[in-house]
Order: structure tokens, then C-alpha cells, then sequence
């Protein structure tokens, strides 16, 4: 049995990867064949930046078995330092592909570290407060980004609060201009560069989930007590989780704001975090590749019904409320169980 | 039973959802898709030029006022032409909700459509990132209402600044409001020691106010109380209010929108203090916000390029039209949406533009219309633009009496 499951989980992983890279092949012909829309070519990077957040979300909500309401916090984070870093570089590493890549990681490495802040006091939590301060946090994170003010000059970094006080030299640029945001952003995000970094961060969660650790943080996920009294480290175990869930965040937020010339900390709040979260139920919990889906899904619904014209958003509850009901029902449950013999051959 | 009950639930949400699509789908089909095509195309043959215009704003969401302002006035605008002779247009707005990535959405959808020329976005941010798409596809964008500069601008940091070549606006931009307010404020005398309440959030909000802050010193204004608020805390003003009346400011400066300058008049006359208000173009709209006693902004001073009640003929009939139809009195973003379509019109009928053209080659002819035409308008006779985008026309002050805009020149 044991041998199974674990053939099982092989084989849900590689056929996660698969997907990621089949869907990847296909759209790269279709493009190159000329059938692609602009608004799916459009979508095509925000999309991975949506899956990287909620396959990061997921490894919180599902594995660690915490609720996130601030996950878009460490998105703006990753978004603000990772775009600073780009235009910082813009002279100095003229290669885009080199640049975009010391961007993510700046993003995600900056985003580890708020991550592991924020971490300290909100997993010493449980339940219901452990979600109220991570809302909080993503506040705070749009509070601070919206009076932020980061120039660069001949000297080096600026950085001021509340106020402009970075008094730059001529020929400075101020990079983050408070609730301007940062503008004239050059776009250098790529779908190849988005599917990259979904394949690595799958990699990442699936290699977490099966290690020592990651047993560890499921086993405290489902019973704290027992797992405690057999000598497993609570705070540590999750901080792991939790920082390397934020990292991928930040990764995911320089993706996204590298692909529009602008960006404004409004953008990653409350229910942009809801969003993600919606993502991650809709896909289930623990599930990468439902998380994978329903990100792509939900992130095309919308423009899709656009010809729906004023029905629009009403159309996009409506069917997030059958999508979310349906998968619920048992009897549906039972009809797609049918439909896999294998599966049920494997569970008798 | 509860088995029973989730069923039935499902069900209903069933129903529910193939009723709205079919409700739906009649009304796309019945110009349910915001397009207006001129009604008899045939009548004039193969020769009937029809141009294909789009714009992105906000038709959802907090900012919808504007967005569903400026889709209101070019529709009429589009009518209007459509009845003439010559040049027709085909109009279609797309929701952007005032986000950026959806605007790009939005934009890219109405891309996929045929656009040939658009009417960029209606709010800044948003038109920001679209201005981008527009300069690289080489369509002709000429924004009603963004009115930051980052929108014309392609590269800041460059000296001098670069701008983009075919983004142009029919609003002032920021900066300019706030200087133009602080110099109208010194040469009317209205007042000495002036207060400024504005959101640090806000790029509009900023932007007046950094060159306002700017002006008013050069001036000699002296600007005794300087406070924020932003999205969060935009319900209590009480703190900003007593600040500027205990330090005896005379006129407060409002550099936003209208919903929450109707709270700081109401706030403010629940605490006894009566200053001169002076607020920007995002303060027209205020008479006609729901729920809003208009004796509140009784002498509130204001900025606008448009005055709902001019005696100017064209303003009467579309002040009318737009009342008939929509139900309320258009505000200076309809006008500048109502402008740009009828500053199209213009430039398109001298270019000699085509349907046929690529949206490239239509909009070579249109920069070249736009840095040598001058156009009279809603909004400002003897309008022109220079090579960065920026409109040249001078605003008018206006002062609110008996609940109507009156204009103070």
C-alpha cells in the first residue's frame, strides 16, 4: 500500500510537470502559427505569475494547513524590489534574460526575509489569529509601499518614508515614487521565463512535501499535539514553509510587475490576496495541480465574458459558486471517481 | 435531506446561470456591445468610411463615474457624426476597473477587434500601462481624462525627457492644475494662508499637489496646514479639519475627488469652521453625488476647463441630450470624452483617412494632424497640441451658487 501511494504521488507529479509543459509547447505553436489572440498573449505572463501564487499559497494553506489573508503582501514586496532591482541593473546588465532572473531572485530573497519577520510573531498563532494578522500584514506592507520613496542617484540608494527627502543628484531617478508607484518600467518578463519558474517552484513544493521536513509540517498540520510530544519543532518546522512559501511569492510578484510599465502597491491588496486564495480552494487544498487549473481558469474567466458586457462580474460569481459547489457534491465526486478506473483499482 | 437540499441548490444556481446567459445573449446581440454603427452603412455603398475607435475605464468599480462618463459622451459624440455625412466612427468600451493588468486586458481585447485608433484610458494608472501598448503597436491614443504626466512621457530620466510620440490628452495634466490653482487663488485674492488636505495615495492627488505646494511659495501664499489621508482612512477628516482651523487657514485647497471633499464639507460645518474651499476638475461631479446636500458646497471655488451651465449653444445641446438620456448632468469628463471623439472627427476628415488603413499608417496622419490642428471644443476654443501630447487651453474658475456651477470670469 505504502509502495502505491507513493507511486501515486510520482505519478501526479509528473504528469503536473507534463502538463506545464505540454500546455507551454502548445501555446508557443499556436502562436507561432499566428492563431493566438493579443488577449490571450496578453494574459499569458500574468497567468504564470497567478499559478506561482497559488501553488506558493497552496504549500500554506494546504501543507502547512495555515490560513494566508496576506499573501499579496509578499507578491508587492517581491513586485517593488524586484522592479528596483531591474531598473537599478538597466545600465549595467543590459542582457533582459540576466536581468529579469537577478530580479526574481531579489524579489524572492527580500520577500524570504519579510516572510521570515512576519513569521516570528504570526506563527506563534493559531487558527482564526494567525489569519487576522497576516490581513493585517498585507495592510501594512500596502501602507508602507503607498509612502515609500526609493531614488538612485551617482551616490547610491535613497530611501525615504512619508515624504520625498531623497534629494537627488542630477541625472538621479527616483524609482519609487510613494503612491505614484514606480512608471516607465521596461517589460521584460516572458512566458518562457513565467513557465521556468512554475516547473522550478513545482519542483521546490513537491521535493518540500517529500522530505523530512515537509512529513514533519504535515504531521503538525494534522495533529500539533502529538506531533509536538514526539519532538518536532512547531515554530521551526513551519517558518520553513512559511518563508519558502513567501519567496515564491516575491518571485512571482517581479514576474508580474515586470510585465506592465507600471506598478502601484493598491494593486496587491486585501482582495488580491482573496483572490489567490480562491485559487487555491477552487483547486483544493494540498493540490498543485487543481491549484495550476483554477489560477489559469480564473484568470481567463473574467475576459472572457467580456462580451457579456455589464453581466460580466455577475456571470464570474455565479460560475465560481457553481465551480465551488460542484466539486463539493458528492455525487459528482463519486461520477469522476468512476470515470478513473485505475484510481479506484489502486484504492481496493 | 440535506443531500436533498444541496441538490436542489446546485440546481437552482443552474437555472439561475443558463437564464442570466440567455438574457445575456439577447442584449449582445442588441447593441448590447456598446457599439454604435451607423444604422444604413449601405446606403452610401462601398464608399462609407467607418473607423473603428476603442477605449478602456472603469465601468465597474469604485471609479465607474468617470469611466461610465466618458463611454456616455462618446457615444453621443460617435451618434452625432454617424448622422453627418463623411466619416463614421464605430465606438466600443471595454470595463478596465481601474487596474492597470485589466486594462491591458481590455486593451488587448479591443486590439483583437480591429481598433484603429483609441481613446486610451480614462483613469491614469491604467492609462499608463495602456499608453505603453499603444506606443509599441503604433496605435494613436488621445486620452479624455489622464491626466498624469508619466502618460506621455517615455523616458523620464532621460535629458531632456523623451515623450511618446503618439499619446496625446485632452485634459490638463496634473502638475499643470496645481500650478495654474495656486497662481488663480493669488491673483483673485481669495486668500493668504491657505490649508491642503490630499491623499498620498492618489497619483492625481499628488500630482496637483506637488506643484501646487511648489506655485504657492513662489507666490508667497503661505500654505499653513499640510495633512493626508488615504484609501483606508478616507471616512473621518476630523483631525485634517481641525488642523487647518486652529492654524487659521482662510481658503483650504482640496486636490481630489468628489466623494471625499463631501465629507470634509459636511465634517467641517458639523465643526463650525467655514473657509473658502477651492477644489480641482475631480471636484466636478459633486452636485450630482446621491445623497449629497448641495448647500454644503455652496461658494466651494473650483477649476475646470467645462461649465455644465455655459450659454455656449454646442455645451446647451449636449448638456441636454446627455440629461435626456442618462439622467444626470454630464461632468468635465464627458465633455473631454465628447471632445476627443469630435477632435477625431476633425483630424480624420482632413487626413483623408480611410477605412481600410492599417491602425499604423492612420496613426501617422493623426500625429501630424494633432501637432498643426487647433480644434474648439466643450472644453476650450483654440485648443492645440505640441509635439509631447499636452493640450494647451486655459481653464475656467467657476464658483458654485443655488447648487449650479456659475462661472467666476
Amino acid at each position: 500500500m505504502k509502495k502505491l501511494l507513493s507511486n501515486r504521488n510520482l505519478r501526479s507529479q509528473i504528469l503536473t510537470y507534463g502538463f506545464v509543459i505540454a500546455a507551454f509547447v502548445v501555446l508557443q505553436l499556436v502562436a507561432a502559427g499566428g492563431g493566438m489572440s493579443s488577449s490571450l498573449k496578453g494574459m499569458l505572463v500574468p497567468i504564470c505569475a497567478y499559478v506561482v501564487m497559488a501553488i506558493s499559497l497552496n504549500l500554506t494553506v494546504g501543507v502547512l494547513g495555515e490560513l494566508s489573508l496576506g499573501h499579496a503582501g509578499f507578491m508587492s514586496v517581491g513586485a517593488f524590489m524586484g522592479v528596483t532591482a531591474a531598473i537599478s541593473l538597466q545600465n549595467a546588465v543590459p542582457a533582459p534574460g540576466l536581468r529579469l532572473l537577478i530580479a526574481l531572485l531579489v524579489g524572492a530573497v527580500f520577500a524570504a526575509v519579510v516572510g521570515f519577520l512576519v513569521g516570528i510573531p504570526v506563527l506563534r498563532l493559531k487558527g482564526d489569529y494567525l489569519a487576522i494578522v497576516t490581513l493585517a500584514f498585507g495592510q501594512i506592507i500596502k501602507s508602507i509601499f503607498n509612502n515609500l520613496y526609493i531614488g538612485l542617484d551617482a551616490r547610491g540608494f535613497h530611501v525615504s518614508l512619508l515624504q520625498d527627502r531623497t534629494n537627488l543628484e542630477q541625472g538621479g531617478r527616483l524609482i519609487l515614487g510613494g503612491p505614484m508607484g514606480i512608471s516607465g518600467i521596461q517589460k521584460i518578463s516572458t512566458f518562457l521565463a513565467g513557465v521556468i519558474l512554475i516547473l522550478v517552484c513545482l519542483f521546490v513544493i513537491f521535493n518540500y512535501v517529500n522530505s523530512r521536513t515537509g512529513r514533519a509540517v504535515m504531521a503538525l498540520r494534522d495533529n500539533r499535539i502529538a506531533a509536538e510530544s514526539i519532538g518536532i519543532s512547531a515554530t521551526r518546522h513551519k517558518m520553513t514553509a512559511f518563508v519558502l512559501s513567501a519567496a515564491m511569492a516575491g518571485a512571482a510578484g517581479a514576474l508580474f510587475a515586470l510585465n506592465y510599465s507600471t506598478v502601484v502597491a493598491n494593486k496587491f491588496d486585501f482582495n488580491t490576496s482573496i483572490l489567490v486564495l480562491v485559487f487555491v480552494v477552487l483547486g483544493g487544498l494540498g493540490n498543485m495541480f487543481g491549484s495550476i487549473l483554477a489560477a489559469t481558469a480564473l484568470t481567463i474567466l473574467p475576459e472572457v465574458l467580456r462580451e457579456f458586457q455589464d453581466y460580466r462580474m455577475l456571470i464570474y460569481a455565479v460560475v465560481l459558486i457553481l465551480v465551488m459547489l460542484g466539486t463539493n457534491n458528492a455525487k459528482l465526486k463519486s461520477l469522476f471517481e468512476k470515470l478513473r478506473p485505475r484510481r479506484r483499482e489502486e484504492q481496493s | 435531506m440535506k443531500k436533498f437540499s444541496k441538490t436542489l441548490a446546485l440546481a437552482l444556481a443552474l437555472v439561475l446561470c443558463v437564464g442570466l446567459l440567455a438574457a445575456c445573449g439577447e442584449t449582445g446581440t442588441q447593441g448590447g456591445q456598446q457599439t454604435q454603427t451607423p444604422e444604413t452603412p449601405d446606403d452610401e455603398g462601398a464608399a462609407a468610411v467607418v473607423i473603428k475607435i476603442g477605449g478602456t475605464g472603469p465601468l465597474t468599480g469604485g471609479a465607474a463615474i468617470y469611466g461610465n462618463a466618458v463611454k456616455n459622451a462618446a457615444e453621443i459624440a460617435v451618434e452625432e457624426i454617424n448622422a453627418l455625412d463623411g466619416i463614421h466612427f464605430e465606438l466600443k468600451f471595454e470595463d478596465d476597473q481601474h487596474d492597470a493588468e485589466k486594462a491591458v486586458n481590455a486593451y488587448n481585447t479591443l486590439k483583437d477587434w480591429g481598433m484603429q485608433i483609441s481613446l486610451g484610458s480614462v483613469t491614469s494608472k491604467p492609462c499608463e500601462a495602456t499608453s505603453a501598448e499603444t506606443y509599441a503597436d503604433r496605435i494613436f491614443a488621445l486620452t479624455p481624462s489622464a491626466s498624469s504626466t508619466a502618460v506621455i512621457e517615455l523616458d523620464a530620466t532621460a535629458d531632456p525627457i523623451t515623450y511618446k510620440d503618439n499619446q496625446f490628452q485632452m485634459c490638463f495634466t496634473d502638475p499643470n492644475q496645481g500650478s495654474a490653482s495656486a497662481q488663480y487663488i493669488f491673483d483673485k485674492g481669495l486668500a493668504s494662508k491657505v490649508a491642503v488636505i490630499w491623499k498620498n495615495d492618489d497619483v492625481y492627488s499628488q500630482g496637483i499637489y506637488n506643484t501646487f505646494v511648489t506655485r504657492a511659495a513662489e507666490l508667497g501664499l503661505e500654505v499653513v496646514s499640510d495633512t493626508t489621508f488615504n484609501d483606508d482612512n478616507a471616512a473621518d477628516f476630523s483631525v485634517q479639519i481641525a488642523d487647518a482651523q486652529s492654524k487659521g487657514a482662510e481658503l483650504v485647497f482640496l486636490p481630489m475627488y468628489y466623494e471625499p471633499a463631501a465629507l470634509i464639507f459636511n465634517q467641517a460645518k458639523a465643526a463650525g469652521y467655514a473657509p473658502a474651499w477651492f477644489g480641482v476638475d475631480g471636484m466636478d461631479g459633486i452636485l450630482t453625488l446621491e445623497g449629497f446636500d448641495t448647500a454644503l458646497a455652496e461658494g466651494v471655488y473650483l477649476l475646470t476647463p467645462f461649465n455644465a451651465d455655459s450659454t455656449d449653444a454646442r455645451t446647451v445641446a449636449f448638456v441636454e441630450k446627455y440629461q435626456a438620456r442618462y439622467g444626470d448632468i454630464p461632468n468635465q469628463f464627458a465633455a473631454d470624452a465628447y471632445d476627443c471623439v469630435y477632435a477625431y472627427y476633425q483630424a480624420c476628415t482632413a487626413a483623408g483617412v480611410t477605412a481600410d488603413m492599417s491602425a499604423e499608417a492612420v496613426c501617422e496622419a493623426m500625429i501630424e494632424q494633432f501637432t498643426t490642428m487647433s480644434y474648439d471644443g466643450l472644453t476650450g476654443d483654440g485648443m492645440t497640441w505640441d509635439v509631447t501630447g499636452a493640450v494647451t487651453k486655459s481653464p475656467k474658475g467657476m464658483v458654485i451658487q443655488n447648487g449650479a456651477y456659475v462661472g467666476l470670469d
